[in-house]
Order: structure tokens, then sequence, then C-alpha cells
């Protein structure tokens, strides 16, 4: 299986009140993935900071756990970037801010910068605890993209590392793809008839790349086809937010131009309101 | 092949209905477009040449069924301004251009803009239309002809003109202002008299008959003049030849004023929502149950508003009034509009001089009648009765558009409604931040029901609505739809009243259209139109109950339960299922139970997890109580109990001889042996056809239900009869 797993795993390290819940989760993952371990702290080096994390990794010991603390100065986006370059980190792990009072989280203007310019894969969390709450529900994206068939096989490979039992793929289909436009009851009949053929069209996509998944990966699944016809980047979070998945799994985007902020499309939509925890794939 | 042929004989077969219904509401046009093009200060044919012209092309080009076209009400107040300023001939310009441009809003399918509109400032336009018509046209009623500067001087005016009227010494003005009194008595008290040959003929054409009978009486019998005086006739229709002589040279000299194109914007706007209005109200009316191509019409009412304001008439709108009339006489195509134009052609030809004959303010009274219509104290009390804040934009609305203007008015009746919700929801930031979003989520939800499920999340009033009127319309009507605003903040009455019209429609067409995810929401009215905000603690009395409650209420009533939606916290019943191991159920409400609470139905809201990782789930349950002892059991689908950590520890237990059964249920249970014992054949078979329910046992009542979400209606009903059912097989 072409799959990339994630060797090193880095996360951003502020010493604040969510920082065990962070670093919980990070390390559960290091430990579920088998891998290394960074913690970025952006900021002067000490012995204390480094034993206040020591510390808190203290309960991953006995799985063996490897880490390893850097520190860097500068700019936060900037140093956080530059030490996963340096170190090869292939998955960095961020956390999300709730909007107050209201149960939204959306992600800070400094995750948000990191995401759209790192070059490895990012898993926002939304609600990181300190224990575990077990994952059963991942939602991936079936984009009709070259890096669509990675990222399913990418879910499927977290799905089994998590014990996770039910994957939905989710499709999203523009909607400018039916060409025709329901004026009235023929129209319509047309429209409808158009849809499902679409439909049945991504399906089979989706199932051809589920075929070239290993059996093992498979087995006791529950796999799920969604087709949606909707906005690209948003239908996903709304339905991922619907069906109360526990990860979303989505392509990196393309390119990311100065329009693309201001009218936001795919995965901007995402970062403004996060509907679980997001993992985009490099 | 065949279709077609098909389709041509049952056109021919339908004609002779469609033509009746052509010639009786050719009946009402006639008055009606005398009548209109009059109060518009315009010539009065020119409002028969706009429903000629309207009738034939719109009959030929048009995506609607049965709606009728002709000169329309909500114009009336818009031309008077154009044709005071402009002056006629510059008028017709401006209508010609408006034609124009509403032939571009359906090439740009934009059928939609009426749904950008509030409710309630669309009401209280139409209720300022009203004014205007009532307004100018009382007084001539009562033939006494003033003219004013301001609308609202018109209608302040009113008790002055009856006085006037009373002291009337002049004989023909007597008679003139009798004329206006009794036809305006006519039009009042025709619907209260139930009496089929008066009802033949609609009460604007008894009006005609009767006045042009009384002109022939003095002539014939007494030989006298018409005492009526004879400032108050009709003047001017013109015959065939003088109407084809005199077709206006356009004039395009004065087009380039501001207030030329302001004019054409109004006309636009107003003769766009009129239409895009009835239309809809019409199809609702149409009892073939036809969609209609909204924007093809626009197309076809643009080009015939260009032809008829290059003939010298008024704008081609479609009407309601007229089209009500041609639903209830039997019309079934479009050929219904074709032959009212016809009839009005006939008229015009035949009978040109013997409508000389009909007094001013006979005519004017129906006007003043249908102005009363739209501005009558009924609406303002429904409006009040959905909310006080939606009198607050009736009445900007509706004092705006009086004292400067239609397209201002509106306008003012947006923002108002804007700020309104702003202040309700006590936040901007609700809709500056959500309202480029698609927050509209719809698919057809797997399983054998198929439904289409629409989610609408942050908030959905008549700014968005579109996007959700988009999707909806995109779904055949005679489909399951459920729509859920439980992630909307905000839902507001403009949406509310669109709502209850799918409603509507669905039901109609043998579909059902449920709206859920209401109940968290608050309002200030019992009226079900009503706005909702959704309560950051909820309530626990709160004032009205949702549409979706007031249903089970219905289904309680039809079913003989008791129904109660209060919130209830004794909830030891549940306590003992496996399911709630890990779950914290919070209440239950909406239930619905047996008059012995043998069976209990009801929506829960439960949590999973606690603090941070909390997520509050609500579903609609039912629990039935059994009289004797059986073992406890948990059944669900393959694959989906697996994951429930609460149930570890248990296994599978497979049922021997139905392969079927075990391959797609998960039975888990401590009693292996009384297990298997209790599945017999009748109760497996029973859960193989039958869809798939989680059910649960935990010993002497069962726990039943489907998603983990509020189930609509239907799926209510369905949930009972399952349960029905499955008691039956197990005793």
């Amino acid at each position: 299986m072409s799959l990339k797993p994630f060797k090193s795993i880095g996360i951003g390290v502020a010493y604040s009140p969510n920082l065990k819940a962070n670093l919980f989760e990070a390390a559960r993952l290091s430990v579920f993935f088998g891998a290394k371990l960074f913690l970025i702290h952006v900021g002067e080096a000490s012995e204390e900071k480094i034993n206040v994390l020591r510390v808190i990794l203290h309960d991953f010991n006995k799985d063996k756990l490897d880490s390893e603390v850097i520190f860097k100065n500068g700019e936060p986006v900037e140093a956080i970037l530059s030490a996963s370059e340096e170190k090869k980190i292939d998955l960095l792990i961020l956390g999300a801010v709730k909007r107050e009072q209201l149960f939204k989280y959306y992600v800070g203007s400094i995750a948000r910068k990191i995401t759209r310019q790192a070059k490895c894969s990012i898993l926002l969390l939304i609600k990181p605890s300190v224990e575990r709450i077990p994952c059963e529900h991942i939602v991936v994206n079936g984009l009709k993209d070259p890096r669509t068939e990675q990222t399913i096989k990418a879910a499927f490979y977290m799905a089994n590392k998590l014990k996770v039992q039910k994957i939905t793929i989710v499709e999203e289909i523009n909607e400018e793809q039916i060409d025709v436009k329901v004026n009235d009851d023929k129209s319509l009949r047309r429209a409808t008839i158009a849809k499902e053929r679409i439909s049945l069209r991504e399906n089979s996509r989706i199932k051809e790349i589920i075929e070239h998944i290993p059996e093992a990966y498979i087995e006791n699944k529950k796999i799920k086809l969604q087709p949606i016809f909707g906005k690209k980047g948003y239908s996903i979070g709304h339905y991922a937010q619907i069906s109360r998945a526990d990860l979303l799994v989505m392509n990196a985007p393309s390119k990311m131009t100065f329009w693309d902020r201001l009218f936001p499309h795919d995965i901007e939509h995402i970062l403004t309101e996060l509907p679980t925890d997001v993992l985009i794939l490099q | 092949m065949s279709l077609k042929k098909n389709n041509l004989t049952e056109f021919f077969s339908t004609l002779p209905k469609n033509i009746f219904s052509g010639f009786v509401v050719s009946l009402i046009a006639l008055p009606l477009g005398l009548g209109l093009a009059m109060a518009s200060d315009a010539p009065p044919i020119a409002g028969i040449i706009a429903a000629v012209v309207g009738g034939i092309m719109v009959s030929i080009l048009g995506g609607s069924h049965v709606t009728i076209s002709g000169p329309g009400n909500g114009l009336v107040g818009v031309l008077l301004v154009a044709i005071s300023t402009l002056g006629l001939e510059s008028a017709y310009v401006a209508i010609v251009f408006s034609g124009v441009f509403l032939m571009l809003l359906g090439f740009f399918r934009m059928g939609t803009l009426a749904d950008f509109f509030p409710s309630s400032a669309i009401q209280g336009m139409l209720a300022a239309i009203g004014l205007i018509i009532l307004g100018k046209q009382f007084h001539i009623m009562l033939a006494h002809k003033i003219k004013r500067e301001d609308t609202i001087d018109y209608l302040l005016e009113i008790p002055y003109t009856i006085n006037d009227a009373i002291h009337y010494g002049n004989k023909g003005l007597i008679f003139a202002a009798l004329a206006g009194v009794i036809s305006l008595a006519i039009m009042l008290f025709y619907s209260k008299i139930r009496n089929k040959y008066l009802q033949l003929i609609p009460a604007p054409m008894w009006i005609v008959l009767l006045s042009i009978g009384f002109s022939y009486y003095f002539e014939m019998w007494l030989h006298e003049p018409n005492p009526i005086s004879q400032k108050y006739m009709i003047s001017g229709i013109p015959t065939i030849q003088t109407i084809i002589a005199d077709i206006p040279i356009p004039n395009f000299s004065g087009i380039w004023s501001f207030s030329f194109f302001g004019s054409v914007l109004a006309l636009t706007l107003i003769s766009s929502i009129e239409s895009l209005l009835s239309i809809k109200a019409v199809d609702k009316l149409d009892p073939e149950r036809r969609r209609s191509n909204v924007n093809r019409d626009l197309k076809a009412l643009g080009l015939a508003t260009v032809g008829s304001g290059l003939l010298g008439g008024l704008n081609v709108v479609t009407v309601i009034a007229r089209s009500s009339v041609n639903v209830n006489n039997g019309a079934s195509n479009r050929s219904a509009n074709f032959f009212h134009a016809v009839f009005l052609v006939l008229f015009i030809v035949l009978f040109s001089t013997q409508l000389t004959r009909i007094p001013l303010p006979a005519l004017m009274a129906i006007l003043v009648y249908t102005g009363y219509k739209l501005a009558a104290p009924t609406v303002i009390t429904k409006i009040f009765s959905i909310g006080k804040e939606q009198l607050v934009i009736f009445f900007v609305t509706l004092i705006v558009t009086l004292k400067i203007g239609l397209i201002t008015g509106i306008i003012a009746g947006v923002l108002a409604t804007l700020i309104i919700h702003i202040v309700i929801n006590k936040s901007v930031g609700l809709f500056l931040r959500n309202v480029l979003k698609p927050n509209v989520l719809m698919f057809k939800e797997e399983g054998a029901q198929n439904n289409f499920y629409v989610s609408v999340k942050h908030f959905c009033s008549f700014l968005n609505y579109y996007k959700l009127k988009e999707q909806l319309d995109a779904v055949p009507e005679d489909q399951d739809v459920i729509v859920d605003f439980s992630m909307c903040e905000f839902v507001d009455h403009t949406v509310m009243e669109n709502m209850h019209s799918y409603q509507e429609l669905f039901k109609k067409r043998g579909g059902h259209f449920d709206v859920v995810g209401l109940d968290m929401h608050d309002t200030d009215s019992e009226h079900p139109f009503a706005l909702r905000r959704m309560l950051p603690v909820p309530k626990m009395i709160k004032k009205s109950l949702t549409r979706r409650q007031t249903n089970i209420e219905v289904l309680s009533e039809d079913y003989n339960y008791n129904y109660s939606p209060k919130k209830q916290k004794e909830i030891s019943f549940l306590d003992d299922f496996l399911f709630f191991n890990t779950k914290h159920i919070n209440h239950i409400y909406n239930e619905l139970s047996h008059k012995d609470e043998s069976a209990r139905l009801f929506d829960i809201e439960f949590s999973e997890g606690e603090f941070i990782a909390k997520e509050v789930v609500r579903s609609t349950m039912l629990h039935i109580q059994l009289d004797k002892a059986i073992p406890e059991f948990t059944l669900d689908r393959e694959g989906f109990l697996e994951k429930l950590s609460g149930f570890a520890g248990y296994k599978d237990i497979p049922i021997q001889d139905h392969e079927d059964f075990s391959n797609r249920f998960h039975l888990l249970g401590h009693n292996e042996a009384y297990i298997k014992r209790f599945f017999n054949d009748d109760l497996t078979h029973f859960f193989e056809s039958n869809p798939y329910y989680h059910v649960e046992s935990n010993g002497s009542s069962l726990l039943i239900f489907g998603k983990e979400r509020i189930a609509s209606l239907k799926e209510i009903k369905a949930l009972f009869d399952y349960g029905k059912r499955l008691k039956d097989v197990i005793i």
C-alpha cells in the first residue's frame, strides 16, 4: 500500500491551560502511529519548561513514546514552519479556538497561517482532552481530484489505527455539473435523472478507489458513500456536523491565492467553522 | 408521437371549458381594465390593450398554465406618477423599457427576485398601493373630482367628500354618486348572496350591465337624457379603427432624465413582484398540480409589455384575482388566457359605443373595492397576530411608500426588517459573518424511505432564503422532505410563511414536507408563521407550539392519545435500558401517550460524554410497556452496535435457521438460551420484513427508535405503527 504513514508528528507548545490536553492528544496519536513526537516551542529554552513537558508526558513512558523538544525563536508562524521542515515532520497538530459561549470552533490567525503555508499534513483539534474519546466515525472527501485516492487510503489507514468502525465518503458534486436548470416539471424530471446519473458515476469512481485498498483495511468497516450536490468544501463540513463525525479527512487545497481568501472556498470554509477534528492531508 | 396526439386530443376536449372560462374572465377584465387605466390617468382603452396583448402573447409564449395576464392593481401607483411627471407619450416609452428589463430578468433567471423582500414589507407595499387606489378613486366614486399633490391628502379628504355628497343639489351629481354607491354595494355584497343565476355573471360585469341598462332605460322608455352628469361618464372609448389609427409613435426624446429611469425601475420592480407573487399563488390553485416556468413567464410578460407599450397600452402583469376566477371556471391550460383576450377584442369591436354609457363612479367603485381589499383591516390584524415587529415593518413600508414613493418604501421596509432582526438577535455578526455562506445542505438519506434531508445552519431569513428555496425547488413535490432548523439560530417570518406554503404544496401533490428542529426556538406570538430565535438557555414553558407540535397534537386527537409538549424530568422508566448506560438523559418532551400509559412516544434529549466532549443528541423514541416478561435483549442492524462502548462484553447471538436475520441484525443479551427461544419464526420474520429500528428490551418493556435525530410526523406515525405490530407479534 502506497501509504505514507506519519513517521514524525509535530505540535506547537504554548504554556496555556490547554497544554496538557493538547499534549495528551498528540502523544496518543504518536503512539498509535508509532511516530516520533516533536514538541515545538517558540521562545527561549529553559530547563524548567522541559521539565513541565516531561512531567506531562510521563504517563506515556510505558508506551515507549519517542519525543523531542525543540526551541525556536522568532515569529511563531515562521518558527513552527521552519522547525517542521527541518525535522521533516509530516503531521502537524494544531488546536482550534472556541468562539465564546457558542459551540462553534474556528482556527485562530496563527494556526490559519500555518495551515495555509505548511507543506505537511495538518490535524486541527477542536476539543483536545486528557481522556481518550474513542473516534467512531470518519468522514472523508471523495472529490474528483488526483489526491483523493491518497486521501481515502489515508483515511482507511487512520480508521484502522484508531479502530474506527464507520467511514463515510462524501462526494461533493458541483451543482453546475447538472446541465439542466430546474424551471418546470419537465426540466425538474430531467435534472433529477441527471443527478442520479452523476451520483451513480461518482459512486462507481469511489468504489474503484476502495477496491485498490487492501482487504485488511476494509474488513469490518461500515463504508457509506454519500453524494452531495453543493458547495465544495462547505457541504462536507456541514455534513460532518450533522452526522456527528469525529474526524473529517480532506485533501489539501491545490493552490491558494489572494482571491481565495477574499471569497472563501474549499478549506477556508472549514477553517472558519470547524465542524469536528479535521485532518488535511498533503 | 402518441403522447403528442394525446396532448392534442386533450387540448381539443378541454377547449370548450377554456373558452367558457376565458369568457367569464373577460367579463371582469373589461371593467377592471377600463378602471385601472383611468385610475392611472391613462386613456381607458390602454387597460384593454394591455389585457389583449398580454393575453395573446403570454398564452403563446408563457411558462405558466392557468394564469391570466393584463393590467395590474399594483402598478396603478407607479403609472400615476410616471404619467403625471413624464407625460403620456414618454410614459409609454417607459413601459416599453420596463418590458425590456422584465425580459432581461427572465433571461437572467431572476425569478427568485420576489424572495428577497420580507413578506411583511411586501404586504405593507401592497396595502400602500391599495390606499393610493382607494384614496384617489373614492372621490370620483362620489362624483367629487379633486386634484391633490400628496396621496395622503386624498385619504384625509374622504370625510369632506362624503359630507359634500350628502348635500349635493345638482341632480346630475346625485345620480352619479348614487351609481357609485350602488356599485360599491354590489361589490361588497355580491359574494354574500349565494344564488347560482346571479353568480353566473361576475360582480363587475353586473355593474357594467346595470349601468348600461339604466342609460338605455332613460333613452328608450323615458326619452330623456341620462340623468348622470356628462362629466362623470366614461369618455372616449375609441372604435377599433381609431385604436389602430391612433397607435402612438414612440417618442424617445425625454428618456435621459432621472425621473424617467426612476419610473422604469419602479415599473419593472413592481410588475415583476406582482407577477411573481401571483404566479406562485396560482400554482397552488392549479388542479393539475403543474409547476410554472417562472423565468419563461417573465420573458413572455416582458415581451407583452413591450408590445403593449408600443400599441399604447399599460404594463402587462400576471394578475391573481382574474387568474383565480379562471381556475374556478374550469380553465385547464393557457388557451383560457388567449380567449379572454379574444373576447375583449370582440367587446371593443361590437360594443365600443355602449361602453361609453358606463358612469365613471360605477367603474371607480370597483377600484375602491380592490383598494380596500389590499389595505383591509383584516390584513393588519393578521400581521399583528404574527408579531408586533411585523406590524412595525408593515407600517414603515406603508407610510414611507405613501409619503415618498414605492421604491423608497420597499427599501425602507427591507431596512426596517434588517434592523429589527439585528435588534432581536442582539447581534450584527450573526448576519454579517454568515450571509454569504452556503448554509443549506441537502442530501438524500439512505434507507428505504429515501427522503430528502435539508439542514440549515446559522440563520435563515429573507436575506438568504433563496438558497434554501433553490434546494427545495429541486425536489419533486411527491417526495418526502425534512427541513431541519436545529442548527439555525434564527428563522424569520418570511421563511416560516414560505415553509408553510411548501407544506401545502407537497401535501397537495402527494409528498410530505416536515419542518423539524424548531422546538428549541422561542417566539413572541402564537402564530405558526412567527419568527423564531434559538434560545441560549431553553425556557421551561414556551409561549407557543411549533407547527410540528401542533401536528402532533392533531395526531394525538386522531388516535385518541394524550399529548403533552412539556419537558419532563421524571424518566426513571428509561433507566434500565442498556442504551442509556453511557448516556445522560436530560429530559423528554412532546410526549404522546396511550391512555393507559402502555405505549408512549416522546422526543428525548440526552447527552454523551461530559464537559468539553459533551454532545447533546435529540431523538424520538417509542416506549411500550408489556404485560408479560420477556428476555432482556438489544437488537440493531449489523455493524452499528459494536461501537457503543456500553455494550462491551456482549456478543452477537445467532438465531438458527435464520441466516438472513443473523446477517443483517446484531442481537445482544445475557440469557442466550432464553433469547433464542424467544426469537421464534414469527418474530424473526417480523424483523426481517420491516425497516430497521433499534429495538431494546429491559425485561418488561420495549424501547424503539430510528435515527439519532428528531423524527418527522410521518416517521412518528411509522414508528407508532411498527411498535404496535411488534407488540402484537410478541404477545
